[in-house]
């Protein structure tokens, strides 16, 4: 009933009000020039904010056709509009609405309540719902947000609900995934062209497939259950040209942590953040979302990289829903353009209390630390613990300080069983961490990432190892954020690495550099 | 000072979580939250149904309205904090089992907003056992609320009473975030003014003038227009904007 009232008005209303007064949400600043740095590349250094505007029109012969970047073009699709240009404020039609047991409980409260008790969602098939954040957890509340999930998946019929019922054993929920970022993946529900929502700030991670992917809170996540279109301003594309060969010691970690340091915390605000050139060609698809995963961390609004053979292969299997890759044309505008030489760069961490607190792993190497945790959507893939046992197989060493894994997924849980690590003779990742002394692989879940209840495992809920000693708790983390008390007690000090400078810096005690043990 | 004087007698009245404001007659339609905005226990509740009386003749008028933040203003005490202030120190994670739709767990999420601040800032946003704070407005470096794209944090600064955010610059989903759901209004300063105020000045903030005065230091400052967000936020929130412009339904009510 709702539903059939609620639609065609949102429709005519999208069509004949599209230039109202809600066309701002976006602020008001004006798009600042980027600090130039001494790795931007020569040729489009810095912004170029004024005359792009002229050049985005059509000329006057009218036959030439505009140039867009690959933004812009997934964005002008799903609005269905021949031509966009930044600043533009659309009506985005949705293809994908991820949500979890976090926002999805509020998200939820919001939808009943503007659209109706009986309200049903705008395509049961196009809500994807993970629970993910607090699951293995006594909390009451957390608990009874599942709940939530599981009664609204039931009454809306949604069609992928990765459910977990038995709390004490995951691997009695065949339904459960995990972390949704890895979860969506690796379902099949990250596809090159698409517009993918969640209500998680690192929905951007698929930007990795080529899609055009954003968090959104709440009340927007409502208003998209309910009409599956949400209002978007068109950003203006920044550009990462990443060439030259990776080093064996460095990982797609490293070059985020690179970025983010060179252009600030709030360096990608309102921004896209494009990662072309022939390094991104050679990584595999979870570096690559590792990459995108972060960008938020930027201030990032997306983060893309061009969908090729390597995005094709790895959806093989896993959707038959047909898609269409779109590209930056070679003349469309960037805001401002970057470009790394990756051969020269070396493993670095973010220091506490600010992912873009950049250092060189080695310029630490006399921080003594007390735990490395590897896991969550950033760091907690299969091939980011295929990279930590690389470390520990060449050093053949014992680790120094508990160390903790958590896979992201289930899936990811079971490679850690069932794949055998390259040079190893055979050996699985989770044998070789167990040679190493790491603590045994948990249930697959955000973990202590982002600290949660406090029973939550590997959180960080001291602020000091002993009353004695006056030195805070320091974690090595393959995780995202080292905000203070983002992993649990808020005096406790979160450097950020790749799964190689976590890898070493739990065999040695200290953060460390991986060329010492991988070269 | 004269001005003082008011101030402090606004801020007495305001034993209101929110924050005193002033309405001038033709403005005071501004407050008014609907009744499908979203927190039945919007502490501004109380107030909107004492003007409904006054303004009731004015509802045709707001519609149309687009200058409609110029004679609101607020009054209040004013909490400083730096930059980069990301949502795990407006609300941190522990406490997103709250659910904001919930309105008793709404009033909770207040009680924590801040709570995350480390210990360098000495002066509490809210006192113990407290659901209120008494600063009803928040102002910051740049880049405040960066990091996850929690409702709960502009969710948690409104039910705590806080009416504004005058930062240097905002992390976008929270920009946005602020908007959807009409809980703060995130000024934008011309000038970094977290190193001039204090906490506990006593600030006015004029939306139409766009502008910021620190009673305690004497000093003014401009702020950059709120545009077309402000009657957003002003009507409760998108939905609640949606319909009061006609542009969606109103509820069956």
């Amino acid at each position: 009933m709702a539903s059939s009232l609620t639609a065609p008005t949102f429709s005519s209303f999208l069509h004949s009000k599209k230039d109202s007064g809600l066309s701002a949400f976006a602020s008001t600043s004006p798009l600042s020039a980027q600090r130039c740095q001494n790795t931007v590349s020569k040729k489009i250094c810095c912004s170029v904010v004024a005359p792009q505007q002229s050049e985005r029109k059509p000329y006057s012969t009218g036959s030439v056709k505009t140039a867009m970047t690959m933004t812009e073009k997934i964005l002008a699709r799903a609005s269905e509009k021949p031509h966009l240009s930044p600043g533009d404020n659309v009506w985005v039609n949705i293809d994908i609405l991820m949500t979890h047991d976090v926002c999805g409980p509020g998200s939820i409260g919001i939808f009943k309540r503007e659209f109706g008790e009986d309200a049903k969602v705008w395509d049961r098939e196009k809500v994807v719902i993970i629970p993910d954040h607090y699951i293995f957890t006594s909390d009451v509340r957390a608990n009874r947000n599942v709940d939530i999930l599981r009664d609204f998946c039931q009454e809306q019929n949604i069609k992928y609900f990765y459910d977990i019922k038995d709390l004490s054993n995951f691997k009695a929920n065949p339904d459960y995934k995990g972390v949704c970022h890895v979860a969506l993946a690796q379902e099949g529900h990250c596809r090159p062209g698409e517009v993918l929502l969640g209500t998680d700030s690192h929905t951007c991670t698929a930007g990795a497939f080529g899609q055009f992917a954003t968090g959104i809170g709440n009340t927007d996540a409502g208003f998209v259950l309910g009409t599956g279109k949400l209002l978007l301003k068109v950003p203006p594309t920044l550009r990462f040209v990443m060439d030259g060969e990776m080093p064996p010691y460095l990982l797609a970690k490293d070059l985020i942590l690179q970025i983010i340091g060179e252009i600030s915390m709030a360096g990608a605000t309102y921004k896209a953040m494009e990662f072309v050139g022939t390094t991104i060609e050679s990584l595999n698809m979870e570096e690559r979302m590792t990459l995108c995963n972060m960008v938020v961390e930027a201030g990032g609004k997306n983060g893309v990289i061009p969908a090729d053979s390597t995005t094709y292969k790895y959806l093989e299997d896993r959707t038959s829903v047909p898609y269409e890759p779109v590209y930056s044309d070679s003349q469309a505008s960037f805001l401002s353009e970057y470009r790394f030489d990756v051969s020269k760069l070396e493993p670095l961490v973010a220091k506490p209390h600010s992912p873009d607190n950049r250092a060189l792993a080695r310029e630490c190497k006399d921080v003594k630390i007390d735990r490395v945790y590897i896991g969550s959507c950033t760091g907690g893939k299969t091939e980011d613990f295929m990279a930590a046992a690389k470390v520990f197989l060449a050093s053949g060493k014992k680790v120094k300080v508990p160390t903790f894994l958590v896979p992201a997924t289930q899936k990811v849980w079971m490679d850690l069983y069932g794949i055998p690590v390259p040079g190893s003779g055979g050996k699985t990742c989770s044998q070789i961490f167990e040679e190493a002394g790491c603590d045994t692989p948990a249930s697959p879940s955000c973990g202590a990432c982002l600290g949660g209840p406090k029973d939550t495992y590997a959180r960080l809920n001291e602020p000091q190892i002993n009353k004695l000693e006056h030195s805070m708790q320091v974690c090595v983390s393959t995780t995202n954020r080292n905000f203070p008390g983002r992993m649990g007690h808020k005096e406790g000090q979160v450097y950020l690495a790749s799964p190689y400078t976590a890898a070493a810096s739990a065999l040695t005690g200290f953060v460390t550099d991986p060329r010492e043990f991988l070269q | 000072m004269s001005a003082f004087a008011i101030v402090t007698k606004n801020v007495i009245f305001n034993s209101f979580p929110k924050l005193s404001f002033s309405l001038s007659p033709s403005s005071a339609i501004q407050f008014i939250r609907f009744p499908t905005s979203s927190i039945p226990a919007n502490p501004l509740a109380s107030l909107t149904q004492q003007f409904i009386p006054r303004t009731a003749s004015l509802i045709s008028r707001a519609t149309s309205s687009s200058s409609a933040a110029s004679s609101t203003t607020f009054h209040g005490l004013c909490y400083v904090v730096g930059d980069n202030i990301d949502t795990d120190q407006i609300i941190p994670a522990e406490y997103l089992t709250l659910v904001p739709s919930k309105p008793e767990e709404y009033e909770q999420l207040g009680s924590y907003a801040l709570i995350g601040l480390p210990s360098s800032y000495t002066t509490r946003f809210i006192e113990p056992n407290q659901m209120k704070t008494k600063y009803s407005i928040v102002i910051a470096g740049a880049n405040f609320g960066c990091g996850s794209s929690r409702e709960h944090a502009p969710v948690a600064l409104g039910a705590s009473g806080v009416a504004a955010v005058v930062a240097e610059s905002y992390a976008r989903i929270f920009f946005r975030n602020s908007v959807a759901t009409g809980e703060v209004y995130p000024l934008e300063t011309e000038v970094r003014i977290c190193e001039e105020c204090k906490t506990g000045d006593v600030v006015t903030v004029e939306l139409g003038d766009s502008r910021l005065i620190n009673h305690t230091t004497g000093k003014e400052y401009k702020l950059k227009p709120i545009g077309d967000a402000g009657p957003v936020i002003e009507a409760g929130g998108i939905f609640a904007y949606a319909r009061k412009t006609g542009m969606i339904p109103s509820h069956s009510a």
